[in-house]
């Protein structure tokens, strides 16, 4: 197609065309080396683009081509295990284009053309479909069978359907009135996917971290934030949870994040087991890695690339989460796009349209009832990087008038190396009540108890503390002291938990359950043992106190746990008492 | 063949806007002559077909609309060579050191281009660099971009200089090549500096960039460039370790304001520019391993906190982009404790990976906790301490207070030229936990107690 388009102006990622017709956030293809850029604004003959690569040495006059599609994503199979920039240009075909550092002007299909699948057709010949039905599988990974359906925006009666090997791009499916089903779809990123209907979350995302499962849950189909200061164990925590959730498909997004991050986790997913399946993590996993060196407007992208894969597999029945370190750095790649755009600033030179992009993106998650009738759902989980760590700025604020679970990192728990330093007072889950009835089935009915005991007592400790600052611990009455002791035990034993260690990294919810339940046990005998006139130095020498300090870390918990707890009954005996 | 222009139709500050010109590139150098023929040069930051916004290095001092500006057609190079080694260059790449100008193997881009993250290999060789406060506990690997947050008057320069001269990997012979760049600092530090790498010999494997205090503010945004540019060309293409000193990032974030303030950007918080985050992190990335190639680039930069304040922009976003920091504490510094390295708020995040059986010692992770926690509460005990007296606390208690002393006076104080080997630095922790009742020590799991612990050590 020939054009007059040519470049106006360039101001780093933002550039300005003139004598080219566009409709908003068409992508186009900016001066001699055809770099992707997005139109994001128009005003006169003249539009602005964002451009997705480095623009250094591009003039004013090179030709502009609009190629009339909205910035899109190939949906199909061979998603999981790739890892993608932020406008899904594959990694390791990048390397192989063009070596070991980014440059620019090179595309590449998100999904390889060369790969064939094994398509095994379910629907047949004469079916009336509609948009979302499944028509056939395809064994993506072991674990994940990858059901084609047809695009949301299509219907009619099947007249072909093939069965066999195929690339993603071959027809196997026609539709009355000749049209062709392949085994990828695109959709424009900024266009949620549509669902059948929106479904109340009821289950939680078990994630093996005790403080979360236990105290702070999200449900699937949940929306979850996670602010804190540098170092405090937001990366840490979204990548704990991209290994030990148990959902069937995690998508991760290093938002203007870490290079040597991305780089751990691609070192480490196809190593790790998922706890469910025993197969490589990496099997069910979608990377998306724009680091903080590699273009802004490509990082603006990310998040959409990212939750439109996410769509896609919820779509077909599946439970995904969604990591999105650090939703800060997004929405600072809004903020400089939107200055060089002479954009009137809002709050902390944001744009006005800060707190409409950030709802839009948690709003697609949910639990759903996909177009085909599946029930399928999207947790979202997005880290936040307040400058200083300070929670009074704008994006955790508005991302925390959305979101429905807040883990509250902490820096001073951080530097005590209190991990994962999620402040237990501060932090909240609007879920817990909706989720009540789960846990009741699915861990015990003593649960509920359990934990609100749980909290109560570290509500205790900090109102205690604020004592012991003034006169020291010794001054406190007996029980008093022994309260300290039971929440120090909640706090050291159970919520602290290292993800570095081999076994404790993960803690099946039966565990967490045990766990609580002992070092409660040990409290409340404890507390009759005083009552009963033990004296509280004595019982402070229990040796099984000391053992519960350890269990979690034995790889054989029940055993050891059994042991523990029959010499705390004899311990206790022993120590005498009324 | 490229046109000469006269058309300067405006100069604000270090910002001169062209008008009339043929199409010029994005980040394009410039070259502009003064009336009395001397020149300066300058970079594309905003192009139009009506007009283009250059930013003059040197400065604008002496420019007026009689200068000519001439549009190079290409992006700010470097040209790079083995024998660059040695040599000591202005902060934007003229040899100072009355040398002969660097005979190119090539010339390369200053911007640099992002490391593919695919292609990255995580770092995880430990570099023992002697000093227990880094060793033991933020243990330094290579690859890694660990800084150094200090404050005005502290001895940032010593530490880094002793880390510059004991920094190495265990069992290699392998030297560290090191690039040094120096931003805003006082000639004074610079020649500090200086000395002290012609005294050891050092300076033989170093490549050194100097932009002074009395030069060009602008001149700084481009310093670092040229030495990450310098050491990726060692790493990458002679297979070199190159380690980075980049000193002062704190004047680089300067120069950076007042650029933008001369461009009347809306500023982020406390004035600086919205993407510096963006552009702190185009520095400080270009530090990592990549797989297939021998050498690596460690950057271990120094920033001074403007009021001690790590919540400043500056710090708080290089932490915000760096694995992790080390931190220099005034109070440890007024007690005259060298290096005074202040463990709690101080972390390497790769510590994990470069640490453990095979890399240091199998004990290392667990003596580390051991010592955080039970500095960290001895430290919140002299908080206690001043307000209720010792005698209210509690036997148990007074040992984390003794604690806290000793471990300031004995792991952290080391001398300059002290190089302490990673066992001496480990078996140190353990006299100073034996100190403690061993019931205490929950963070370390028992068959190390047992193997390393002194009462237990060497018995059956
Ligand atoms: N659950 C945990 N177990 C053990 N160590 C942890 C845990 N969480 C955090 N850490 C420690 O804290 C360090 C910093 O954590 P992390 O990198 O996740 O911080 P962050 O909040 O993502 O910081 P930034 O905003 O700078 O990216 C880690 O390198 C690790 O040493
Ligand atoms: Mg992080």
């Amino acid at each position: 197609m020939k054009t007059n388009g040519k470049i106006y102006r360039i101001s780093g990622p933002v550039v300005i065309i003139s004598g080219l017709n566009t409709s908003m956030f068409d992508v186009v293809k900016v001066g001699n080396e055809g770099l992707m850029g997005e139109v994001i604004g128009i005003e006169g003959d003249k539009s602005t683009v964002q451009v997705y690569e480095e623009t250094s040495g591009i003039r004013p006059g090179e030709p502009v081509e609009n190629t009339g599609m909205p910035l899109s994503v190939e949906l199909g199979p061979g998603l999981l295990e790739s890892i993608y920039d932020g406008i899904q240009r594959p990694l390791p075909v990048l390397k192989t284009k063009m070596g070991d550092f980014i440059k620019r002007g090179v595309f590449a299909d998100g999904l390889s053309r060369e790969k064939q699948w094994d398509f095994v057709p379910t629907a047949k010949k004469g079916d009336k479909v509609k948009g979302g039905d499944i028509i056939g599988t395809v064994q993506e990974t072991q674990n994940i069978e990858h059901r084609i359906m047809v695009p949301p925006d299509m219907s009619g009666t099947i007249e072909e359907i093939k069965k066999g090997k195929f690339k993603v791009d071959e027809v196997v499916c026609t539709l009355s009135g000749g049209k062709k089903l392949t085994m990828m779809q695109k959709w424009p990123v900024r266009k949620p996917r549509p669902v059948g209907k929106k479904l109340t979350p009821n289950k939680p995302l078990i994630t093996g971290q005790r403080i979360l499962d236990g105290l702070f849950p999200v449900a699937k189909g949940g929306t979850a934030a996670i602010p804190g200061p540098f170092g405090s164990g937001k990366t840490v925590t979204q990548q704990q949870l991209a290994k030990w959730s148990d959902t069937e498909i995690v998508v991760y997004i290093g938002c203007g994040e870490r290079g040597n991050e991305m780089a751990d986790v691609l070192n480490e997913f196809p190593e790790l087991e998922d706890p469910k399946t025993g197969r490589p993590l990496m099997e069910r996993t979608v990377l998306i890695a724009n680091t903080s060196n590699m273009p802004v407007a490509a990082r603006e992208a990310s998040v959409y690339t990212g939750i439109t894969i996410a769509e896609y597999y919820r779509d077909m029945g599946y439970d995904v989460s969604l990591m999105a370190d650090s939703t800060s750095r997004w929405a600072e790649a809004m903020r400089e796009i939107s200055s060089r755009l002479e954009e009137m600033p809002g709050e902390e030179g944001y744009p006005a349209y800060l707190a409409a992009r950030l709802s839009e993106f948690y709003e697609r998650s949910g639990r759903v009832q996909s177009l085909c009738g599946k029930e399928g759902s999207i947790t979202v989980i997005g880290a936040v990087s307040p400058p200083g760590g300070d929670f009074s700025e704008p994006i955790t604020q508005n991302t925390l008038r959305i979101v429905k679970v807040f883990w509250a990192l902490d820096a001073k728990l951080a530097q005590r190396r209190h991990f994962p330093a999620i402040n237990w007072l501060n932090s909240y889950s609007l879920y817990t009540k909706a989720l009540g009835d789960w846990y009741k089935e699915n861990v015990s009915p003593e649960w509920q108890k359990l934990r609100d005991d749980a909290m109560e007592l570290l509500q205790k400790e900090s109102e205690l503390q604020e004592i012991v600052q003034l006169v020291g611990s010794d001054a406190l009455p007996e029980d008093q002291q022994l309260t300290l002791e039971i929440a120090r035990m909640i706090r050291e034993y159970f919520l602290q938990q290292n993800a570095y260690h081999e076994v404790d990294t993960f803690c099946p919810m039966d565990k967490q359950f045990k766990l609580l339940k002992s070092i409660t046990k040990w409290g409340n005998m404890a507390q009759s043992a005083l009552e009963g006139g033990v004296q509280i130095e004595d019982i402070m020498k229990s040796k099984t106190k000391d053992d519960l300090a350890k269990v979690k870390f034995e790889k054989d918990f029940d055993t050891a746990l059994g042991v523990i707890l029959k010499s705390m009954d004899e311990e206790f005996k022993s120590l005498g008492g009324k | 063949m490229t046109k000469e222009y006269k058309t300067i139709r405006e100069i604000a500050g270090p910002l001169i806007f062209v008008e009339k010109t043929d199409p010029v590139g994005y980040n394009e150098l410039v070259n502009i002559t003064l009336p009395d023929g001397s020149t300066k040069r300058g970079q594309v930051l905003d192009t139009s077909e009506d007009i283009v916004v250059v930013q003059v290095f040197e400065g604008a001092g002496g420019l007026n609309r009689d200068s000519k500006v001439k549009f190079t057609g290409e992006t700010i190079k470097l040209p790079v060579s083995k024998n660059l080694l040695g040599r000591i260059l202005s902060g934007s790449g003229e040899p100072l050191d009355g040398g002969p100008r660097i005979v190119p193997e090539d010339r390369l881009d200053i911007t640099g281009a992002a490391i593919n993250p695919y292609a990255r290999l995580p770092p995880k060789e430990f570099i023992q660099t002697g000093i227990s406060t880094i060793d033991g506990m933020n243990t330094l690997v290579r690859g890694q971009k660990l800084p150094i947050f200090s404050g005005s008057g502290l001895p940032h320069n010593e530490i880094a200089l002793q880390i510059a001269r004991q920094a190495k990997v265990r069992g290699s012979d392998e030297q560290f090549a090191v690039v040094f760049a120096a931003m805003g600092i006082t000639n004074e530090e610079a020649q500090y500096f200086m000395r002290d790498f012609e005294r050891t010999g050092a300076l033989e494997r170093a490549v050194v960039f100097l932009n002074l205090a009395n030069d060009p503010a602008v001149e700084r945004l481009i310093t670092p460039r040229l030495a990450l540019t310098a050491a990726e060309y060692l790493a990458y293409e002679h297979d070199m370790h190159v380690l980075v000193i980049l000193t002062d990032i704190t004047n680089y974030c300067e120069a950076l304001r007042q650029m933008g303030a001369a461009r009347e950007e809306v500023p982020g918080r406390r004035g600086y520019p919205g993407y510096m985050y963006t552009d702190l992190a185009s520095l400080y990335e270009r530090a990592g391993v990549i797989k297939g190639r021998k050498g690596s680039v460690t950057q271990f930069s120094i920033l001074s906190m403007p009021g001690d304040d790590i919540t400043h922009p500056i710090p708080d976003l290089s932490g915000y982009i760096t694995e992790g920091q080390i931190v220099i504490s005034r109070e440890l510094h007024r007690k005259g404790i060298y290096p005074p390295i202040n463990v709690l708020p101080s972390l390497s995040r790769l510590m994990n990976s470069g640490i453990g059986a095979t890399r240091t010692r199998e004990d290392h992770k667990a003596v580390s906790d051991q010592l955080y926690a039970a500095y960290a509460e001895g430290k919140d005990l002299r908080g206690l301490v001043a307000i209720v007296g010792k005698d209210a606390l509690s036997d148990r208690d007074k040992k984390f207070l003794e604690f806290a002393d000793m471990f300031e006076d004995r792991f952290v104080r080391q001398g300059v030229d002290e190089n302490r080997d990673i066992e001496t630095t480990l078996d140190l922790g353990w006299e100073l936990l034996a100190s403690l009742p061993e019931a205490q020590l929950t963070r370390i799991d028992n068959k190390y107690i047992q193997k390393y612990h002194p009462a237990h050590k060497g018995k059956k």
